[in-house]
């Protein structure tokens, strides 16, 4: 059984979406929503990497070593200027995505395995891992004409 | 100053240190500015703000107030614009001047009435220091130019930007005080003739919350209610909405409600002991930013009670289910231990709010400009749509709004929204507007929401706009963070046009000065929070060269040399006259919500004002909307596809298929969530922010008017004596109130406010007084809602010291 690397997956990508919206909340201070927003949404990455932690451990005897660490390519430190928000916004939605996706496979073992709690964890944290995808979403189409086209 | 004493004999008045002072920063002989003159009115609104009582049922009595300094030639149609409740009025002129003003005794608005800024601010029009020239800076100093030299001035630097960075780095910040038919011709020289997505209003900071909370609740902006409600309704909760000081005429009306034989009981939600809290049957005082806990609280004893219309909420909602859940948490204990709001006062308020038969509610900035903004006022909804008491005579919401014409700027398009409320991410409403405007599609920014103020400030700030031009308002004194402000005024690489009437703070930092005619000096309509629409005709010409804002975009869009997709030229450029906007205006709202087809200048000049829709099936008007349940929430029709309460993502149109309610309202909850700053150890207080009886904004008119500038002269603090106590301040001491982002000094006011909170009116800024720093946005935040998008002035933290005056 793999279910253990998969939540072992999970755990460290609600872990970097976690920082990295706190990341994005710190270095965009001068945008005011960007700073609020990220933060809270930090808080909610916090609370579902909170949530994964029991199967990490429940399920860890089915863990091999198998590191993953998408982070390493995004979030440049070099980007500046107008791009680095929407650039940093991309990155974010990504790790989103991963966070989403690997609900979605881990859903399909928590049925299969009747496993109630973990069937929980799923519907609390997915609808909102989707909610914070849609956020980001939108706040990209708002800035990329406004970066691609006219900002220096 | 002693020439000028003997010379023009001063009043006792301009003696007091304030006026002193007032004198010394001003640019002009203070004589012309308030010249004497015999007064005839019919009471002393200044002292006596809402006149005498008359209880009644049925109609509300007729009572026709008026001010005049001598007697007019002749009577002039219009209604007034010194706050937003749009009370109709006639202007009286003679020799070519304004001399007066009476209430119109047939408009359904106000029967007659008016308030003390309607009785006093028209003298404003007069008032020597009016911009009569158009100024373009020359070496770093304004001077006065010619229209032809500042209008190609202005097309010259369009044209270099559009060239160099496309028309997106062109932003438009304009007002809540134009006309309907200056709204429309702003929206089409932006959205068809330069096509770009940043044009919003100062709207942004009085009223974004009232659209967007009628847009999530249901489906589009237009209010449900009738003032005539008033008259019948069993009790009125008002929220964050100090009626008696805002729209005083409104609150005459709820007066004599209480002074006849069945009078209204009265819920008011404020953390001050406002006017309007001192009437109240139960008031109470929440803690600043917990609009959300109070008002989950009063819908869960709803609930919990049955005070429900189950039949209602069954065929004409969705979302009751969730609602409950999410409210259920609120035990009046525990909105108690978060808002300070006794449990058993709450229970009182909800005993009254689920026994009523009919219901008003109304909200304002109290609302607006708290934490949570859009998801509070939409609890005010929910309360109406769970009762099933919308849609019929005595009940109906007002989400109030902030000033006389802010509706239109909605309507119009001329903000965030898009003309005649059509949705930005329907493709055939987007087609609808090229047809109209004979232009593609894709000439309209449609790619996302049009920017809000906020976010065009950021990108000016960011160095993206590069050209902003601000109409009828005064960003200086009105904005929050006011350094942030001035610091982006202050930028070389943007050019700022600003049109006014009067020099402001902000005309200082203009690179083009442009001098606009206002009310009674041009012709054209608005509409007020009963979607009642006036005609406001010209009584008298503009001084020296001013020119309406009609008149400028206009003109704009001819020497732009805008043109359609057959390349004739565009539609603003061929008006002649606002009739001609008008009449276009009518076939831009045909079929959507404020359809105004059936209107016409003739007929909006015979009477009252008239209120939309109005068009063939009403072709007098409509008191209500939804009287039938059904809301403008579906797919093809709706104004915008919704949000994220708690996030503020919109809805995709692919979303809103799954969830179609089909001209059902959506009851829509949200949870607590604690404001961004809060007192701590450093800064110990809260601060809120608010206005006055006697002003409206940032005084341009009414600090011009001697009556209201006497009533209220400067700026305070106002503080509790507990606090007072504490920091050894007393009555009238100079307080240094510091936030995070600025400081004030203000004379302090003690009392009528709770323990660990300050408050300070907006108004005040330093076109007339600048000897100390005392405009209370220097003090608060750069942060908004995240679904209004309307910034967040009713909270900072400050800390407060005395100074040796």
């Amino acid at each position: 059984m793999h279910l253990g690397n998969y939540l072992g997956l999970l755990e460290s990508s609600e872990k970097q979406l976690c920082d990295a919206f706190e990341h994005v909340s710190t270095k965009h201070r001068d945008e005011p929503d960007i700073e609020q927003m990220c933060a809270k949404l930090s808080a909610w990455s916090r609370e579902h990497h909170g949530k994964v932690l029991p199967f990490v451990e429940k399920y860890s005897k089915d863990k091999s070593d198998e590191p993953q660490d998408l982070r390493r390519e995004l979030f440049s430190e070099k980007r500046s200027g107008s791009l680095a928000l929407l650039r940093d916004l991309h990155d974010l939605w990504l790790l989103a995505q991963e966070v989403q996706l690997c609900w979605t496979v881990i859903q399909q073992a928590a049925l299969g395995l009747r496993d109630d709690d973990l069937k929980a964890a799923y519907a609390y944290c997915y609808p909102r891992t989707k909610r914070q995808a849609d956020w980001l979403l939108g706040r990209i189409k708002q800035s990329a004409p406004q970066t691609l086209l006219v900002a220096a | 100053m002693a020439a000028y004493k003997r010379l023009f004999a001063l009043p006792a008045w301009a003696h007091s240190l304030t006026w002193h002072h007032w004198l010394t920063a001003s640019p002009f002989p203070l004589r012309c500015l308030f010249p004497t003159h015999t007064m005839d009115e019919t009471r002393d609104s200044i002292n006596d703000i809402w006149g005498p009582r008359t209880g009644y049922t049925g109609q509300w009595p007729v009572r026709v107030d008026a001010q005049t300094t001598e007697t007019p030639d002749r009577w002039v149609q219009s209604a007034c614009v010194l706050c937003s409740n749009g009370c109709g009025l006639d202007i009286g002129v003679k020799d070519g001047r304004i001399v007066g003003v009476r209430g119109r005794a047939v408009d359904r608005t106000n029967h007659g009435r008016l308030g003390p800024k309607g009785l006093n601010g028209w003298v404003a029009n007069h008032s020597p220091d009016r911009l009569t020239t158009p100024q373009i800076r020359r070496n770093g100093k304004l001077e006065d130019a010619t229209w032809d030299e500042a209008m190609e001035l202005i097309v010259r630097k369009s044209k270099q930007i559009i060239k160099e960075h496309t028309s997106s780095a062109i932003g438009f910040y304009t007002s809540g005080q134009l006309f309907l038919e200056e709204y429309y011709a702003l929206a089409i020289v932006g959205k068809a003739g330069l096509g770009t997505p940043h044009m919003d209003g100062n709207t942004r900071l009085c009223t974004a919350t009232a659209a967007a909370a009628l847009k999530v609740s249901f489906g589009s902006d237009g209010q449900p209610g009738s003032y005539t409600d008033l008259d019948t309704t069993e009790a009125v909760l008002l929220v964050g909405h100090n009626m008696a000081s805002q729209q005083t005429v409104l609150w005459a009306r709820i007066l004599d409600r209480l002074a006849g034989p069945n009078p209204p009981k009265l819920v008011v939600i404020d953390p001050r002991l406002t006017y309007t809290a001192e009437k109240a049957t139960v008031h109470l005082a929440p803690r600043v930013g917990t609009n959300v806990p109070v008002l989950n609280g009063l819908l869960h004893l709803l609930i919990e009670a049955g005070h429900l219309d189950p039949a209602y909420i069954e065929a004409h909602t969705v979302g009751f289910e969730e609602l409950k859940k999410i409210v259920a948490k609120w035990t009046p204990e525990r909105v108690e231990h978060l808002s300070g709001v006794p449990a058993a006062t709450l229970r009182e308020a909800a005993a009254i709010l689920g026994t009523c038969k009919t219901l008003v509610s109304t909200a304002l900035q109290g609302v607006y400009q708290s934490m949570q903004a859009t998801a509070s006022a939409v609890q005010l909804n929910n309360l109406h749509l769970l009762r099933g008491l919308i849609g019929k005579p005595g009940a109906g919401i007002y989400q109030m709004n902030g000033q006389p014409t802010s509706q239109n700027t909605r309507e119009c398009g001329a903000d965030g929204d898009l003309p005649a409320f059509r949705n930005w991410g329907n493709a055939a409403h987007i087609q609808e507007l090229a047809d109209l405007w004979n232009v593609h599609p894709d000439q309209i920014p449609h790619w996302s929401p049009p920017t809000h103020a906020m976010q065009i400030w950021r990108y000016c700030e960011a160095g993206s706009i590069k050209m902003l031009w601000i109409s009828g308002t005064n960003p200086l004194v009105s904005m929050p963070d006011l350094n942030r402000v001035r610091q982006i005024m202050e930028k070389e690489d943007l050019f700022i046009i600003a049109q006014d009437a009067f020099p402001t703070e902000t005309t200082k930092y203009a690179d083009v000065v442009l001098p606009a005619a206002i009310w009674g000096e041009k012709t054209g309509c608005f509409t007020n929070v009963d979607r009642t629409v006036h005609i406001s005709h010209r009584a008298i010409l503009p001084p020296g060269e001013a020119r309406s804002d009609f008149d400028i975009f206009v003109d704009y869009s001819r020497r732009m040399d805008f043109r359609d997709q057959d390349g004739a030229p565009l539609l603003t450029s061929t008006w002649q006259t606002t009739e001609d906007a008008f009449e276009a205006w009518k076939k831009c709202t045909k079929g959507r919500p404020c359809d105004y087809t059936g209107m016409s200048y003739a007929k909006l000049s015979e009477g009252s004002g008239i209120q939309w829709p109005c068009n063939e099936a009403h072709p007098n008007g409509t008191e209500h909307l939804y009287t039938d349940g059904v809301f403008p929430t579906q797919l093809d029709y709706c104004e915008d596809y919704g949000y994220d309460l708690e996030t503020g993502a919109g809805r995709t149109q692919d979303d809103y298929k799954l969830i179609d309610p089909k001209g059902k309202a959506f009851l829509k909850g949200i949870d607590y969530e604690p404001p961004h700053e809060e007192p701590d150890e450093s800064y110990p207080l809260w601060l809120t922010t608010g206005r006055l009886v006697y002003h409206f904004h940032t005084r341009t008119k009414t600090g011009r008017s001697k009556a209201l500038q006497d009533a209220a002269p400067d700026s305070y603090v106002q503080l509790a004596p507990e606090d007072a106590a504490r920091y050894g301040i007393a009555d009238g001491d100079m307080v240094e109130v510091t936030s995070r982002r600025g400081r004030v000094l203000e004379p302090a006011r003690v009392g009528g406010i709770e323990p660990g909170l300050v408050f300070i009116p907006f108004h005040y800024g330093y076109w007339d007084k600048a000897d100390r720093p005392r405009a209370a946005n220097e003090l608060t935040l750069t942060e908004w809602d995240p679904i209004s998008k309307q910034p967040h002035f009713k909270y900072a933290a400050v800390r407060l010291r005395k100074v040796n005056a």
